[in-house]
Order: C-alpha cells, then sequence, then structure tokens
C-alpha cells in the first residue's frame, strides 16, 4: 500500500519491523510535498534535516534501540507552535524571522515518541481566522478543490493530511481553529480538554480559551498522538494532573447505549441543508450502532459567539503587545525614532485583520466599556459552563456540524469579517466551555467535505474518540484528495 | 500645618533563589547586560509564566508581619502598558477593582507609639532597566538591559497616616529591619527598596513623588516637597496634581518631564496563572515559621541583657546590628559593656547607610575591647585609640595594644616595684604626704610619669596609701 496513505499507527508497525525505511518515506514526503506544493501552499517552511532524522530512524531501528511510538512518521506543526532552531512566523511578517531557542513541549514530545516534523504549516496570521487566507505568506488552498479555501486557522495542517504531505499534524484551537479546517478538507481534528495538552511553546493568542490538538486521517491515529502529546507539564500551571492515558486503549468499544443529543441551535436556522441533512443522517447511523439520540437545546448557545469574540480579542489585546520589533522578530533600524514612533512603525507590520482584533480586544478593556464588554462576556461564558454542565448530566455526547457552511471559494468573503465571524459559530462553545470536541468526516456534497462535530463533558476524550471511531467505521468517506 | 502623607514601597525579594516566573537567579546585580534571561522573562513568543511558590510565601509573611488580612485566594492581573524595559508591553501584577486578589489588605503597623494602616501588599514582577550611556541628557541612544526583568518585587501601600516626614523615616527604619529579619529583602542593595510618596497639604492636592531610590532618601525627599508646597501656598499658586522625581544629586524634587497621559491600564485576569488558594494549615505554618521579629527582639534585649530600650532600639534598627551584638554578648558576658561600644563609639566611624558592614571589625573585636577594659588592662581613653587603628586594620585590641605598648601595668608586683623606687627618689615629697593628701596625688604623678601613663592608676594609688601606711 501507498506509504503516503498509511495510517501513522500501521507505518510507525512498519518502520519499527523495518519493512519500510523511515528515509524512504520521508523522502517521498519530500517529492510529494514538491509536486503539490504549489497548488496547495499547506507549508510555511520546511525541516532541512527531516530526512537526515529519518535516516538516523533507520539506524536505530536496525540497532534496536527504543524507537517510540510515532518512529518516522512525518507530522506538519502549525506554525505557531515553536520549534527550536526552526523559524516560527505565526504567518505573520512581524515574526518572519524569528527562530525560537526552545521547542514546545509537544515538539519534544512528539520526538521522543520519534517522530520527524516535516515543516511548519500554513494558518491565518496568529491563528486569527477561520480560512487561511489571512497568512502573510499567502494563502493554503483546499486539496479538494483548489479554488477554496482549507477552513482555519490550522488550513495548512488540515490540507497537508488531505494532500499527503504527512501523515499526522498538530494544530491548535481558540474557537474552531483545529475542527473548521478539519471539517472543510475531510480529516479528523480534535480540541481537547482545556489543559489536558500543554500550552508551553504555543503562542499565544488567546490563552484561556485555545490549546494544541491532534490532527490525523482516522480517529485511531488521532488518538495515537493524543496519547504522545497530552498530560502534565511542569511548564504550564494551567494542565491538568493527568499523565499516561492510552486514548487507543477503548477506542474500539463502540457506542452502544450512549446517549447522544443533536444540538438544536445548531443545525436550525441559518445552515446549509446539505450539513443539516450529513447531521441528522449521522444520528441515524449512530442510532443503528445502538446509541439512543435525542433532540437537545442548549439555551445560552444564542450568546457564545458574542462572548468568544469579546474575551478572544481582549486577550489577543495584551498577548501580541509583546511584538514592537525591539527584542526579536522583525529587524528593523531603530535609528532616529523615539519610543513611540518606533513602537508604531514596528506594529504597522501586523495585518489587518489582526489590527482589527488588536483594536476591538484594547476597546472592550478599557475602563469605560470594561463591565459593558468583558465582563458580561466572561458571565455568559460562565453562564454557558453551567447549561453544558446540566445537559453532560443526562446525556454522554453531543452532535451537530462542524461548520454551519460548505468549503467557500478564496476571496470571496475576506472584505466581510462579520460574515467569517459567524462561520465559528457552532465551534466556539467547546472553547468556552473547555470541553473536548472532535471534528469527523461526515459526508460530501458536490466533491466537497462536510464534517461532523462531536462534543462532551471534561476529560471525555476515549468516549469522543470511541463515537469517531465506530462512525468511521460505518460511514467510510474519502480522507486523501488527488491534487 | 496639616500634612498627609502616603507611601508605596516597593522591595525586591532578594532573598529568592530565582526570578518570580521563571528559574533564573533573582541575584541580577553586577552582571554582563542581558546575561540573567531566559525566554520566560524575556517574554520570547510562547512562554508561560511559572509562578515560584517561596515568592507567595514571603509575600505572605511580609502580609502576616504587617497585621494584614490574608483573603486566601492570590490573583495575578495584568496591567498593560508599552515600554520598553517590559519585555511583553504587560506587567503580571495584582488588582483589587473586581474582586480581592491581593496577597495581604487592611493591615496595620506600630511604631514609636504610633500607627499606620496598610492598605495592600502584593506580588508583582520588575521591569527591566534602561541604560543610557554617558547620562540620560547626552547619550544618543537607549540601552535595554532584560537581567531585572521578572525580578518578584512585593508592593506595600500605606494609607495617607503619616503627618510628619520623621515618623516615614521611622517607620521604613523598622519596615526595613523587619524585612531584614524575615530573611526576604536585603535592604541594602542598590535598588533592592524604592519608595513612591504622596504629599499633600490642608486644601492642596496630591503630589506623587518618584524615583526615591533608597529609604534614606524619602525623609529628605518629602521635606522639600512640603516646603515647596508652603512656600507656594503663601504666594497664592495652587498646588497641581501632579508627579514629581526627586532628583537626589539636587536635592529637590522636579516636575516629571514628560506629562504622562492619563494611563488605560485595562487590567484584566491573568489567565496563564490559576488562582492561588492558600489553605489556614499554610498560614499557620508560615506563622509558626516566623523568625524573631524586631520588636519581641529589643524586649528580649533589655530584659535577656538588661540593655536600655534606647540602646536595644539603635542596634534592632539594623539586623546585621543588632546580630553583631548578640554574637559579641556570645563572646564576652559584659553584654552592656558590648552594646555600649557598638553603640556609642563604633557607629561614629560609621555613615548611616552602610552601617559597620563596611568596617573590618568584628564581634570578637568589640568583646576582646569591652574585656580588657573591664579588666583594666587598657583604660577606656586607650581603647578608644585601639579602636580608631582596628576599624581600618581588622586587627586584634590586644595585638594593637601590645604593639602601642599602651597595656595598663595592673600587675601588683610590677607597680609595687615602681612605686618603691618613686618612694626612693621622692624622699622629702613622701614624708609631706604623710600630713598633705595633695602630696598623696603628687606621688601617683610620679608613678604614672614613670609608667608612662600605664599604670592603672586606681590600682596604683591602694598601693601607694598602703606603703604610706606602713611607713607610719
Amino acid at each position: 500500500m501507498d506509504q503516503l496513505i498509511l495510517s501513522a499507527n500501521e507505518l510507525a508497525e512498519q518502520i519499527k519491523s523495518g519493512s519500510v525505511s523511515a528515509e524512504d518515506y520521508i523522502a517521498k514526503i519530500f517529492d510529494r510535498i514538491k509536486s503539490v506544493e504549489k497548488n496547495v501552499h499547506a507549508y510555511i517552511s520546511l525541516n532541512d534535516s527531516a530526512i537526515e532524522q529519518a535516516g538516523r530512524m533507520d539506524k536505530m531501528v536496525k540497532s534496536g534501540e527504543r524507537v517510540g511510538r510515532l518512529a518516522g512518521v512525518a507530522v506538519a506543526v502549525k506554525d505557531n507552535i515553536c520549534t527550536r532552531g526552526l523559524r516560527t512566523t505565526c504567518a505573520s511578517k512581524m515574526l518572519e524571522e524569528y527562530v525560537p531557542p526552545y521547542n514546545a513541549t509537544v515538539i519534544d514530545r512528539l520526538q521522543q515518541e520519534g517522530a520527524i516534523i516535516v515543516g511548519k504549516a500554513n494558518l491565518d496570521e496568529f491563528a486569527m481566522g477561520s480560512t487561511t487566507e489571512f497568512s502573510s505568506f499567502g494563502a493554503t488552498r483546499n486539496p479538494w478543490d483548489i479554488s477554496r479555501v482549507p477552513g482555519g486557522s490550522s488550513g495548512g495542517s488540515a490540507a497537508s493530511l488531505a494532500a499527503q504531505e504527512a501523515t499526522l499534524a498538530l494544530g491548535s484551537d481558540t474557537g474552531g481553529s483545529i475542527r473548521c479546517p478539519a471539517s472543510f478538507c475531510s480529516s479528523v481534528g480534535l480540541k481537547p480538554t482545556y489543559g489536558l495538552v500543554s500550552r508551553f511553546g504555543l503562542v499565544s493568542f488567546a490563552n484561556s480559551l485555545e490549546l494544541i490538538g491532534p490532527m490525523g486521517r482516522s480517529a485511531y491515529d488521532v488518538a495515537l498522538i493524543l496519547s504522545c502529546i497530552a498530560g502534565r507539564d511542569s511548564m504550564d500551571h494551567t494542565t491538568l494532573d493527568i499523565d499516561g492515558v492510552d486514548y487507543t486503549a477503548k477506542i474500539k468499544h463502540g457506542v452502544k447505549g450512549l446517549r447522544i443529543g443533536v444540538v438544536r441551535e445548531m443545525i436550525s436556522n441559518g445552515v446549509d441543508d446539505a450539513v443539516a441533512k450529513s447531521v441528522h443522517d449521522a444520528a441515524n447511523k449512530f442510532e443503528g450502532l445502538g446509541a439512543s439520540i435525542e433532540d437537545v437545546s442548549i439555551n445560552s448557545l444564542q450568546y457564545a459567539l458574542a462572548s468568544y469574540y469579546t474575551i478572544a480579542m481582549a486577550e489577543a489585546s495584551s498577548n501580541l503587545a509583546r511584538y514592537d520589533g525591539i527584542r526579536y522578530g522583525l529587524s528593523m533600524n531603530p535609528e532616529g525614532f523615539a519610543w513611540n514612533a518606533y513602537y508604531t512603525k514596528a506594529r504597522s507590520n501586523f495585518g489587518s485583520e489582526v489590527k482589527r482584533r488588536i483594536m476591538i480586544g484594547t476597546y472592550v478593556l478599557s475602563s469605560g466599556y470594561y463591565g459593558r464588554y468583558y465582563l458580561k462576556a466572561q458571565q455568559v461564558r460562565t453562564l454557558i459552563r453551567h447549561e453544558l454542565a446540566g445537559v453532560f448530566k443526562k446525556l454522554d455526547l453531543l452532535i451537530a456540524p462542524t461548520m454551519p457552511i460548505m468549503p467557500f471559494k478564496i476571496g470571496e468573503r475576506v472584505d466581510d469579517p462579520l460574515q467569517l465571524y459567524m462561520a465559528d459559530i457552532d465551534t466556539v462553545a467547546a472553547n468556552l466551555a473547555g470541553i473536548p470536541a472532535i471534528s469527523v468526516p461526515c459526508a460530501f456534497k458536490d466533491g466537497l467535505p462536510i464534517g461532523l462535530q462531536i462534543m462532551g463533558n471534561h476529560l471525555s476524550e476515549e468516549l469522543l474518540l470511541r463515537a469517531a471511531y465506530a462512525f468511521e467505521e460505518v460511514n467510510g468517506v474519502k480522507k486523501v484528495a488527488s491534487v | 500645618m496639616n500634612v498627609k502623607i502616603g507611601l508605596e514601597i516597593h522591595c525586591q525579594l532578594t532573598g529568592l533563589k530565582s526570578k518570580l516566573f521563571c528559574s533564573c537567579s533573582a541575584d541580577y546585580r553586577g552582571k554582563d547586560a542581558n546575561a540573567n534571561v531566559c525566554p520566560i522573562c524575556l517574554g520570547l513568543p510562547g512562554t508561560l509564566p511559572l509562578l515560584n511558590k517561596k515568592a507567595l510565601e514571603y509575600a505572605t509573611m511580609i502580609s502576616l508581619v504587617l497585621n494584614c488580612r490574608t483573603p486566601g485566594t492570590a490573583a495575578f492581573y495584568r496591567k498593560n502598558y508599552f515600554y520598553p524595559d517590559l519585555p511583553k508591553n504587560f506587567q503580571i501584577t495584582q488588582y483589587n477593582a473586581h474582586e480581592i486578589s491581593s496577597i495581604g489588605v487592611d493591615g496595620q503597623v506600630e511604631f514609636d507609639s504610633k500607627k499606620v494602616r496598610i492598605r495592600r501588599v502584593q506580588l508583582e514582577e520588575d521591569p527591566g532597566r534602561l541604560v543610557y550611556e554617558g547620562g540620560m541628557e547626552t547619550s544618543l541612544y537607549t540601552l535595554v538591559d532584560y537581567n531585572r526583568a521578572g525580578v518578584a518585587l512585593v508592593e506595600i501601600v500605606t494609607e495617607p497616616d503619616f503627618d510628619d516626614p520623621k515618623d516615614v523615616r521611622l517607620f521604613l527604619n523598622k519596615l526595613a529591619s523587619t524585612l531584614e529579619h524575615l530573611g526576604v529583602c536585603d535592604t541594602r542593595l542598590e535598588g533592592s527598596v524604592r519608595c513612591d510618596v504622596n504629599v499633600s497639604l490642608a486644601g492642596g492636592r496630591k503630589v506623587e513623588i518618584k524615583n526615591i531610590n533608597s529609604f534614606r532618601e524619602v525623609e529628605k525627599a518629602i521635606m522639600f516637597e512640603i516646603s515647596r508646597q508652603k512656600s507656594l501656598g503663601m504666594k497664592g499658586i495652587e498646588v497641581r496634581s501632579e508627579t514629581r522625581h526627586w532628583d537626589d544629586a539636587r536635592r529637590v524634587t522636579i516636575q516629571s518631564r514628560v506629562k504622562e497621559e492619563e494611563q488605560d491600564y485595562r487590567y484584566f485576569s491573568e489567565p496563564d496563572i490559576p488562582a492561588v488558594n492558600f489553605s489556614d494549615d499554610l498560614i499557620k505554618s508560615l506563622k509558626n515559621q516566623m523568625p524573631e521579629l524586631p520588636d519581641a527582639r529589643r524586649s528580649r534585649f533589655v530584659e535577656q541583657f538588661g540593655l536600655s530600650e534606647q540602646v536595644a532600639q539603635v542596634l534592632i534598627n539594623d539586623k546585621y546590628l543588632a546580630d553583631f551584638f548578640e554574637d559579641g554578648a556570645r563572646l564576652y558576658e559584659n553584654a552592656r559593656e558590648v552594646a555600649n561600644w557598638i553603640v556609642t563609639d563604633l557607629k561614629g566611624y560609621t555613615d548611616e547607610f552602610d552601617g559597620i558592614r563596611s568596617l573590618r571589625i568584628k564581634p570578637l573585636h568589640i568583646a576582646e575591647l569591652a574585656k580588657l577594659v573591664d579588666q583594666s588592662m587598657i583604660s577606656r581613653t586607650t581603647a578608644k585609640q585601639i579602636l580608631q587603628e582596628i576599624v581600618k586594620s581588622g586587627e586584634m585590641p590586644s595585638e594593637v595594644a601590645k604593639k602601642l605598648n599602651v597595656a595598663q601595668i595592673s600587675d601588683r608586683q610590677a607597680l609595687i616595684d615602681v612605686i618603691d623606687s618613686v618612694f626612693e627618689t621622692e624622699k622629702s615629697a613622701v614624708k609631706d604626704a604623710l600630713q598633705n593628701e595633695k602630696t598623696v596625688n603628687f606621688l601617683l604623678g610620679k608613678v604614672m610619669q614613670t609608667t608612662g601613663g600605664r599604670a592603672d592608676p586606681k590600682l596604683a594609688l591602694e598601693l601607694i596609701r598602703k606603703k604610706l601606711a606602713s611607713i607610719t
């Protein structure tokens, strides 16, 4: 079977057994990247030493050393996750030349398991967007139809999977940034429970909402990579006291007896008909697998989007203050500038969407408006948390569309930020509540993918992956595109 | 004149090994620029603050000794403003607008039978430092040194309860000594304690004085500011609400060159540091661990060593001095004598700020000096001469005495020999002395002359009388 479409699990097993050479496979990945990047543009930078690392892996295998659960597996890493010695740009001109002196915790953990980082995947600048069009280095295109957006902001990560430019990927999810591109590119993407995966080395956009998460072409692969990266990290005080869980262990246990709710607010107004139909079909399939399905209404969700954008922009306005061209990143000549003039000059290098969010975030935190916006948004957040906690007393899982709309044309919505923000309406609730949510390939319409979102209570990743796996088994949609 | 003075004190927790949010050394002094930094304190993209638990304990201890209420949870906030010494362009601090986030609130301190209320005690990070090579006025560029960035600071804010600059000095002395006794802050290190002062006169607006870089300058700055405001008042000029800087070279407060805009710091809760809950057990164990504090130590000095309140107070004001005394008293049992030598004589050789640290003299020296005088080995006057030598050289008093040949002759036989020879040469005086008391003094003078002033006068007089008595 073609190595480029093998599952991570099978690949690692074959590399460990010596039947596949890691060096050959990584070389094939790079050949593939060379041939499709002009159409897809999933990567901002490539790791020049990846093939060499794979060669070392083969030698370790031969000499019988322990090589880890992801031995030789090619991983695309979203370019807002720090990699020591490998440029990390956040798709921003501001960090165009920035090479981190340290690895994110997730990178160390992946490398300990033998994974090979092949490159840094494209994103919307500082992960602010849902189309990957707001990259300072050019948009990523959807491998299923290169005239369309791949979703975002982890668009490069998702596209690299569909275009077979990587076997696994890491994304980050602040308000849907893993799930949205997973949905648009027919891959599996998980936003874990807040605190399950370390954020150390993830360049902050909105700290209280976001997390690094795994992406792959199957639920099993996602479970495998999650097992490698999850767990407490002494470098991140917000991580939970959890360690050593193997998320593949119970993945085949099925959904029999599970109580699954279909979120009414997420399949009613404004939802594309094909999307709504795919969720109903999915519900039927779960029922067929022995789960019970019910209709559920979550009233506070109507305020989720406003609450999300208020909080996310507020935190962003503070997080992005450090990019002032003084210590790192953009090298600018300070000659003849007073501090404030220098700040103005340096910070004009942000893209327009980033500037918009910094300005709105600054506004909602300012003293006269704090109570009206930021405080209110936090209150709504608490409300949503409580309401969801109540729902999960009665139900095991919730299903809904990941995206209310189909992948659209590149450039179609760039000038309409509000409409773009609206596309996040079904994904932001999980971030506000800190609960896990996964997007799994659900259906195709006119050759374009539709994703199904499954949400669960805090730390229900095993259950989520079980449901995703069971659904995959009976659903069987395409995961690899012919670019 | 009704004056109101309030203080905002920042002290670095120099007793910590590492900075507030990373493992870089808290001891940044004397290092090459930007050599004491890491990705976290430089605020590199993707880094997260890791709270130093010991800093939290130290700040709690400070809150407890200032008799603050400790609300049980501490939360951190971001204070957002752009300044090049601030690596993240926000400072992680605490803030009480939406909840009580400070480590300690509503405290009270007694000093010199007065009281000052403490508004809050909070923990925050120190920024880096701007360096103007060749001086701020002439330098064509600014350098930034982040070695200090992220060092733990405790901010102590008082209510405006002072009405006399002298009281401020007494309070700050006590505070400094308390911090020293807790072992959390070496207040003598340059820049380890800083004080902003609010001064307002009845009917006038509040003026803030910043940039007072040591406690000893605070009283001077306040006195200047009071007289400045008074003279404005006499000229009928309104005192404006403003921020001024203390220029310690020119000994004046000057209006901040750049008029500070109305800053909106956009405080919000720091998402990377979950709120910390203090258990009652932790508070209890911190209380139990608390070392002896200045007030208790002063009382003990009075009781245990029989010192006067005043002498004890002088010693207690500087922990180094108090330790010096106690070490000396351990080496020689006449503690009062040891204390007197320290307080009345030794302090004369030191400036107010450095204390006796800079001298080469140790408790051992003072103990021996006191002992030599007590045992009449040397006279008090000689002892003072010796002290003058040893503060510079660090030699032992007995060695100096030997070298100067000033050791008192208190050896009975040696004195008897001297007296015998004086009686031999001064026969008529001896005869006269049998009737005339004044001539006895003449004979003593001769003995002193013969010994070069080294004879123990008390003993010599006693022996002279004895010999005279034996003649009759």
